[in-house]
């Protein structure tokens, strides 16, 4: 199955592949052709799902409902990043969501109990690095596999957050910290709200230092085959104790920012955040098993979801069919990569 | 006492891919006999026990049983005609009971109109009775993971006697018991064979073979040499069968030996390195022989980093070489191409140019950016360098065949440029072409001042391509041979504990 050596790189399959993806994408090895493939794919299956949308009904190609949509996947985009890296890695982080919960919580109660607010948003970050540190401790030192590991400190942060609110929501927050979620950049009725501006760069510095960072490449060689990377002189438990940290204070940081737009702290914020973020990196790309997945793949995977949960919106569809559609949308992408991988040999 | 054997064998064939396992092996095992199996690493005595246990199937030949023709399609048929196997790794449950061990998969029970109940009582009593005859206080009860190793063994044995069991094929029995535990098994296998089973011995342990065997067939390359009975077995004559081939001349001139470049002394860890002591020159090929299990790859592991040593000292260039991870290793220029380049060599979905740049761009600081440029060069050398063939440097590694994919590991180590190079089985499973090409490039390695420790179990390449060939047995080193006066029978004979 060889052929001679020659220097032409085999042309990407797929004519829908972007130019512009071209240039800035991983490396043609199966995972990332597959991936380069993938993320086009996803674009031509997000384009026409929007068309549809917009011609079958008015209110998908407006300002506000796209506005809306966007910054409702703004704070999973920046969680995603994080939960991308660690599915990267050959692990997963399903604390995400309670760590989430509990730094609105810690930012909102410190703030209501009058600590300065860069102080209470410090500390709030700090908690979700101690969530990511824990974790990164009990996997790399302890050797816990990351779903119990991650499945544990998921209850714990929740538990934490439940006992410190009795079960009520933390308000209200001072006039400053909301501008931190609430501002709007542009024209009046037509302004984006800040935290898109603040998805799209978490995602693209992500995507960006994902490609290029030596360090953090080196998480594909992790997931990807463990004992060779050890063998190979990679410090692999330096790297997974890292994903985890990052893991936590990105989904601290997304409380903060969730806090703020919210306007309060919610013990039930983040619920179920988790698996739809695995869902999406999963149907961008990545692999349970590890070593593969882009932070692109993972956005377009939120888009698609965020589009087709729009969709049922819009269509007076009853909203519980949307656990359903997300489910069997998940399937479709998992059986697909099966059968591709199977006939690649 | 039957007059035709219990088994018979008639040309048995059996390709892998490009290897072919096994060659036109004929042999007769007569009923009651307990006849032993030798030969080197690869001679194809693992895959003559799959095929008779029914886990791979003959392209060629025919078996026979008590006279009859039968096709053993699976290890359920293999168990029904009455073959068993103990493995060298146990094949037990160790959470489990030993009497839910012994009877798994035919567990007693107790039928309340269309339901079964597992009956306890009985399985504990029947393996209670088993056991017994074994002379060894085993509760049944207790869990297998509980028990050391030689009694797990028996377990295992009594799993097989559980059921009609004619033929007991065992593996290298005694390869991980001490020598008081092998005494164990020896006069349970002496009550075996008085009860009339037949039994297969496999073992590299020629004292053993001329100990209980009552014959021996010798395997080599595939083929079956002969088969001695108790009269004519003597180690000289074993050996010389296992080894007999002419050293092939398809090995780079070299001579080698400068400044101590390693010195390894009184090396230690756990059960498998017990006392590991030589040195190694710059620009020489220190070969390391020994049979499966002397502890060859342990030893370079704990030389290395990947596995912490319990003692001894190592020196590289004459300061203390103390490494925790592989990391400190290749930092101070020492290399180590893994045995199983599969598992824990390559990235097997990664492309060459991921893998060729696997180990240099580890040394880089936490802030590097990637220079795909240099990334491409560094992958574009090594195609060329080694002569890799492949369609382009992003193909993935696993399209590539396996003597294409041990270059580009060499590839990735060598990108290092190390002082010590470690290589653990470097030709395994690879092309007559890609392994000429292979032994060039140590060879060239080697002049240009580096040291090779080269740990192979392919005899002709040991002796061919080293200038001092080192010799392992149970975890020590037992002899130093010079590469130009060493023979095959001496190492052989070296690795099997023969005194010669």
């Amino acid at each position: 199955m060889h052929d001679e050596a020659t220097d032409r790189p085999v042309p990407k399959r797929g004519a829908l592949a972007p130019a512009g993806w071209s240039a800035g994408s991983a490396g043609a090895s199966l995972g990332h052709r597959i991936a380069g493939v993938r993320e086009a794919g996803l674009l031509l299956i997000i384009v026409v799902v929007s068309v549809a949308l917009t011609l079958l009904t008015p209110s998908f190609l407006t300002w506000g409902n796209l506005v809306t949509t966007l910054a409702g996947l703004s704070l999973d985009a920046i969680v995603v990043v994080g939960m991308t890296i660690a599915l990267i890695s050959g692990g997963f982080d399903l604390s995400v969501g309670a760590v989430f919960a509990c730094a609105g919580i810690v930012a909102v109660g410190l703030m209501i109990a009058e600590v300065p607010i860069p102080i209470a948003i410090l500390a709030a970050l700090m908690s979700g690095a101690a969530w990511g540190s824990l974790n990164g401790f009990l996997i790399t030192r302890v050797g816990v596999n990351p779903f119990i590991t991650t499945l544990g400190t998921m209850g714990m942060a929740r538990g934490v957050v439940l006992v410190l609110t009795e079960g009520r929501v933390l308000a209200p927050v001072p006039n400053g910290f909301k501008l931190l979620g609430q501002a709007q950049i542009g024209p009046a009725n037509h302004g984006v709200p800040i935290i898109v501006f603040f998805g799209l760069a978490t995602i693209l510095v992500g995507d960006v230092l994902l490609r290029n960072s030596v360090f953090l490449r080196q998480v594909y060689y992790v997931g990807g085959n463990e004992r060779a990377a050890r063998l190979s002189g990679l410090p692999v438990d330096r790297i997974k104790f890292l994903v985890y940290l990052l893991s936590g204070l990105l989904a601290a940081l997304a409380g903060v920012i969730a806090a703020a737009r919210f306007g309060s702290g919610s013990p039930l914020a983040g619920t179920g955040m988790e698996l739809r973020l695995i869902a999406a990196a999963v149907i961008g790309g990545a692999s349970l098993a590890g070593g593969e997945g882009t932070i692109l793949g993972a956005l377009l995977g939120l888009i698609l979801l965020a589009l087709v949960s729009d969709a049922l919106i819009l269509l007076n569809v009853n909203v519980y069919w949307q656990q359903l559609v997300t489910g069997a949308i998940l399937v479709a992408a998992v059986t697909f990569d099966v059968l591709a991988r199977r006939r690649r040999g | 006492m039957h007059d035709s054997p219990l088994l018979s064998i008639r040309d048995v064939s059996k390709r892998f891919g490009g290897t072919q396992a096994l060659a036109d092996v004929s042999m007769d095992v007569a009923n009651g006999e307990v006849r032993a199996i030798v030969g080197e690493n690869g001679a194809g005595k693992s895959t003559l026990m799959k095929i008779l246990t029914g886990v791979e199937q003959a392209d060629t030949g025919q078996i026979s049983w008590d006279g009859q023709p039968v096709e053993i399609r699976t290890p359920f048929e293999a168990r029904r005609l009455g073959i068993a196997i103990v493995h060298q790794e146990l094949s037990l449950v160790p959470n489990l009971s030993v009497a839910e061990n012994v009877f798994v998969g035919h567990t007693p029970a107790r039928k309340f109109g269309r339901m079964s109940f597992l009956d306890r009582p009985s399985m504990l009593e029947q393996t209670r009775a088993l056991l017994a005859d074994f002379d060894v206080a085993i509760d049944p009860s207790m869990r297998v993971r509980d028990l050391s190793l030689a009694l797990q063994q028996v377990v295992e044995i009594a799993k097989a006697l559980s059921q009609h069991c004619r033929l007991l094929i065992l593996d290298e029995p005694t390869s991980a018991l001490t020598a008081h535990e092998a005494e164990i098994l020896f006069s349970l296998l002496a009550r075996l064979r008085e009860s009339g089973v037949t039994i297969v011995y496999i073992s590299h342990k020629l004292d053993e073979v001329l100990r209980l065997a009552d014959s021996c067939t010798v395997m080599r390359d595939g083929s079956v040499v002969g088969t001695l009975s108790r009269a004519d077995m003597n180690s000289d004559r074993l050996v010389s069968m296992m080894v007999g081939r002419t050293l092939e001349t398809l090995y780079p001139a070299h001579s080698g030996g400068g400044e101590p470049l390693l010195e390894v002394k009184g090396l230690r860890r756990g059960n498998r390195v017990r006392d590991v002591s030589f040195t190694l020159r710059a620009g020489e090929i220190l070969g390391v022989a020994g049979l499966v299990g002397a502890g060859r790859t342990e030893m370079a592991r704990a030389i290395f980093g990947a596995d912490a040593r319990d003692g001894g000292e190592v020196l590289l260039a004459g300061r203390p070489f103390d490494v925790r991870t592989p990391s400190d290793a290749i930092r101070q220029g020492v290399g180590y191409i893994p045995e199983d380049r599969k598992d824990v060599g390559l990235f097997l979905r990664m492309s060459v140019r991921e893998n060729v740049i696997a180990v240099t761009q580890c040394s880089s600081g936490l802030l590097s950016w990637r220079d795909r440029g240099v990334e491409r060069e560094a992958a574009r050398d090594a195609v060329n360098d080694f002569h890799i063939r492949t369609a382009s440097i992003e193909t993935p590694l696993l399209n590539l065949s396996g003597g294409n994919q041990q270059k580009v590991l060499l590839a990735k180590w060598l990108a290092i440029k190390p002082r010590v190079l470690i290589v653990d089985e470097p030709t395994r499973g690879i092309d007559v072409g890609a392994k000429v090409e292979i032994h060039r490039l140590l060879g060239q390695l080697a002049d240009s001042g580096v040291g090779v420790l080269l740990i192979s179990s392919d005899l002709p390449e040991v002796l061919g391509m080293s200038d001092r060939v080192l010799v392992m047995r149970n975890g020590r080193t037992v002899a130093e041979l010079d590469g130009a006066t060493a023979t095959e029978n001496l190492v052989m004979s070296a690795a099997v504990g023969k005194v010669a």
